[in-house]
């Protein structure tokens, strides 16, 4: 009973934080008369620049998926493993090392320069599909090579021994799998895009540059437009509203991560070596490269790293660790509230994770300050509003994990349980915690470190007073002092890796459990 | 002929070795404890894996590389079916894996579909067949194909005992008819005596010769007795 009753008051909270602050900031926009044209290139710009940026991910990540797929090679493990890290990056210093390798004055510019070429310039669109495919690519060949090596050997075997070309190998097997993943996977990727708010910021701005977030942002910090950026946010919502309903015709991947260690048994590796080795390397090259290149930059400059850097990382540790808490508390009660309940209540458990993906940090955000507004000053509450937002940003991939193996535990072991008599105490703390502290580690750690690398609210809510460590490492690109951006870049990925490693390790334990 | 010449697979730490003959038309079962090689064996002889040392020759010619291009056919347990291509497109990719098959290939596909009893299927999915259906459909492309080696790795192990009868039966006859030499990886002394006239038994990461096969288990050696325990047929 307890179980229903929290997980109803999770679902009745994240749907005010979402639907809610949504129809507050509805009620509050102007409408659509209130946008300019500038606004509606916002929206265009938005649309084109997530199908770009998921088309380009999915098309690259093909070839890549499939020749770690096929081809076993010394490293490829530890390439699989740093596939998973972009996920956790902060995204502005994925930023910071996209600009020292393909940026006006970074490697490619200077080599070009150096040739008599004109040098790169990647602010605005390019920018913008450029970050979006470098943090994604590495997500859907994941997903993909996932999807590839759940194929059975056998018929690799069966086609093997019938002889068949590289085409009928396509339509046989490879087509039906890419079939089945790359439309959910591009879905997955066009929401990501959709609400991408920090490389917008980043990278993007003027005219072909400008997305809806970006747009809301502006409209609140530059032109103090509260009833613009409502009318905004609206459209926003709108809009992932109604690419998250295709969610349900076209179901998102899975991200478990299961089978990426299976070593592959390809005849067909050696005949594609060389073309397979160029994608790998490629792929490789384009994610060590950037963040080599911060970190080796960063390392250099440690010592330059201003001394605001102690309070920006306590208060980033301390959003980090509430917001955690936060999402795992929900996580847990909608996991042990729907996992055994009829398909309905676990579709509507699923939507609530979907909310959680479509909404954008910056439409809660302004429908917060409007709630707020007439009864205090916004600008107080950054923090806690921080750590609920990221919190409520990081629940849908929690439950991802959580959530089948809630469900799993009880399909297990229910019927045990019952034969045995066992009281709730006991399958809580030996059965249900033990089978869950995993899983609980593995979402504590993705939960922490996304909640470290954010900069959406606290960017929209912070004063000038207030450091988080990717808003101070903004600031400080904002200011052209990229020596101390990368130092501080330094501390912000090992604070992040830490926590996700500490929480990681934790959920695993010292013992083995089954 | 099919000659296994002097031959070592080594694979992940594990080695077998093999060397000895079969006559063209046989029916050989290929016995032994889970882990000996039995598997092993199939996969070298279909060319999945590539020999250490050694040849697989068919009539005193070296096999080609390529697993597409051996003489022969090969059922698995599972999975020999592509679960997007209908019953017909599945036994006609043993004709032509790229599915462009002429009226005259079209017509042998299903007059293959008829042989195995599975005529009225030619349009169904995988889905929608039986377990027995699936064995069914995979003889009937081994059978369009006409390669003279056959290679079964516990093709029908998941089904009842009396459909398995059924199956193996089915799979003596069209072996036999056409003239089929024929390998099949069993766990059940019942099942090798039903289809084979000869075992070779895989023990230890050794393939022993093929003995005749009711001797073999009237007077089995001591490694087959520990294998068989009071289980002998």
């Amino acid at each position: 009973m307890l179980r229903i009753v929290l997980g109803g008051v999770v679902l009745i909270a994240l749907l005010i934080f979402s639907l809610g602050t949504a129809l507050v900031v509805g009620l509050q926009g102007r409408g659509l008369a209130a946008l300019s044209g500038a606004d509606w290139s916002a929206v265009k710009f938005t649309l084109w620049q997530a199908s770009l940026s998921a088309g380009l991910s999915i098309v690259m990540a093909i070839p890549v998926a499939r020749a770690l797929a096929r081809q076993s090679f010394p490293g490829r493990q530890a390439l699989i493993t740093l596939l998973g890290a972009p996920f956790i990056l902060p995204v502005i210093v994925g930023v910071l090392g996209l600009l020292a390798v393909f940026g006006r004055a970074g490697w490619i510019s200077s080599a070009l320069d150096w040739a008599g070429f004109a040098k790169l310039s990647i602010y605005g669109a390019p920018g913008v599909v450029l970050a979006h495919v470098f943090f994604n690519l590495p997500l859907v060949t994941r997903l993909l090579l996932q999807a590839w090596t759940a194929i059975p050997a056998e018929r690799f075997r069966v086609a093997e021994s019938l002889g068949a070309s590289p085409w009928a190998y396509f339509r046989l097997i490879e087509g039906p799998m890419l079939r089945a993943t790359a439309p959910g996977a591009f879905l997955l990727v066009f929401l990501l895009c959709l609400t991408s708010f920090v490389v917008a910021l980043a990278v993007g701005g003027g005219p072909r540059g400008t997305t809806i977030e970006l747009a809301i942002y502006q409209a609140f910090r530059l032109d103090f437009d509260l009833g613009k950026a409502a009318s905004l946010a609206l459209v926003q919502f709108t809009i992932c509203g109604a690419v998250s309903l295709l969610a349900f015709i076209v179901p998102l991947p899975q991200t478990n991560g299961l089978g990426l260690d299976r070593v592959p048994q390809r005849l067909d590796g050696p005949r594609h070596r060389l073309w397979d080795g160029f994608w790998i390397f490629g792929a490789g090259a384009f994610l060590v490269l950037p963040l080599g290149a911060v970190l080796l930059r960063g390392l250099r400059h440690m010592l330059e790293v201003p001394p605001q850097i102690l309070t920006a990382s306590l208060t980033s540790l301390t959003i980090a660790i509430v917001s955690t808490a936060l999402c795992l508390a929900m996580a847990l009660s909608l996991s042990l509230a729907f996992a055994r309940r009829g398909s309905l209540a676990r579709s509507l458990a699923e939507a609530t994770g979907i909310l959680g993906l479509a909404s954008s940090p910056l439409v809660v955000g302004t429908g917060l300050f409007v709630l707020i507004f007439p009864y205090a000053q916004p600008m107080n509450f950054a923090l806690s509003i921080t750590a609920a937002v990221n919190a409520m940003m990081a629940l849908p991939f929690a439950l991802r994990v959580l959530m089948p193996a809630v469900q799993e535990t009880y399909g297990d072991y229910l019927h045990l349980r019952m034969s045995l008599g066992m009281g709730s105490w006991i399958w809580i703390t030996r059965i249900l915690g033990p089978r869950l502290r995993r899983p609980i580690g593995f979402s504590a750690g993705l939960a922490a470190a996304l909640s470290m690398g954010d900069l959406g609210v606290i960017a929209l809510f912070a004063d000038p007073d207030l450091q988080t460590l990717p808003l101070m490492l903004y600031r400080l690109m904002g200011a052209y002092r990229m020596d101390q951006a990368a130092a501080t870049a330094v501390v912000l990925v090992v604070q992040s890796l830490f926590l996700f490693w500490m929480f990681d390790r934790g959920g695993r334990g010292h013992a083995t459990i089954g | 002929m099919l000659q296994l010449d002097r031959l070592l697979y080594q694979q992940d730490g594990f080695s077998l070795t093999a060397d000895l003959q079969i006559a063209s038309g046989d029916r050989v079962a290929v016995i032994g404890p889970s882990g000996g090689g039995k598997s092993t064996l199939l996969n070298g002889i279909a060319g999945f894996l590539v020999p250490r040392e050694g040849q697989v020759l068919w009539n005193g010619k070296p096999m080609p590389d390529h697993p597409g291009e051996r003489p022969l056919s090969i059922l698995f347990q599972d999975h020999n079916l592509f679960p997007h291509l209908t019953v017909l497109d599945n036994v006609a990719i043993g004709l032509r894996p790229d599915m462009r098959l002429s009226a005259f290939q079209k017509a042998q596909a299903i007059s293959a579909l008829d042989q195995v009893g599975l005529g009225d299927k030619a349009m169904a999915h995988p889905r929608d067949l039986s377990g027995g259906q699936k064995g069914r459909a995979g003889l009937a492309r081994a059978l369009l194909r006409q390669r003279p080696i056959l290679l079964l790795d516990e093709p029908f192990a998941a089904l009842g005992p009396a459909l398995k009868d059924e199956m193996l039966e089915l799979t003596r006859q069209i072996v036999h008819q056409a003239g089929i030499t024929a390998l099949m990886v069993t766990h059940d002394p019942q099942d090798a005596l039903n289809f084979a006239q000869y075992a070779i038994l895989v023990i230890d990461g050794r393939a022993q010769a093929p003995a005749p096969i009711g001797p073999l288990f009237d007077h089995p050696p001591p490694a087959l007795q520990a294998y068989l325990g009071r289980r002998a047929p």
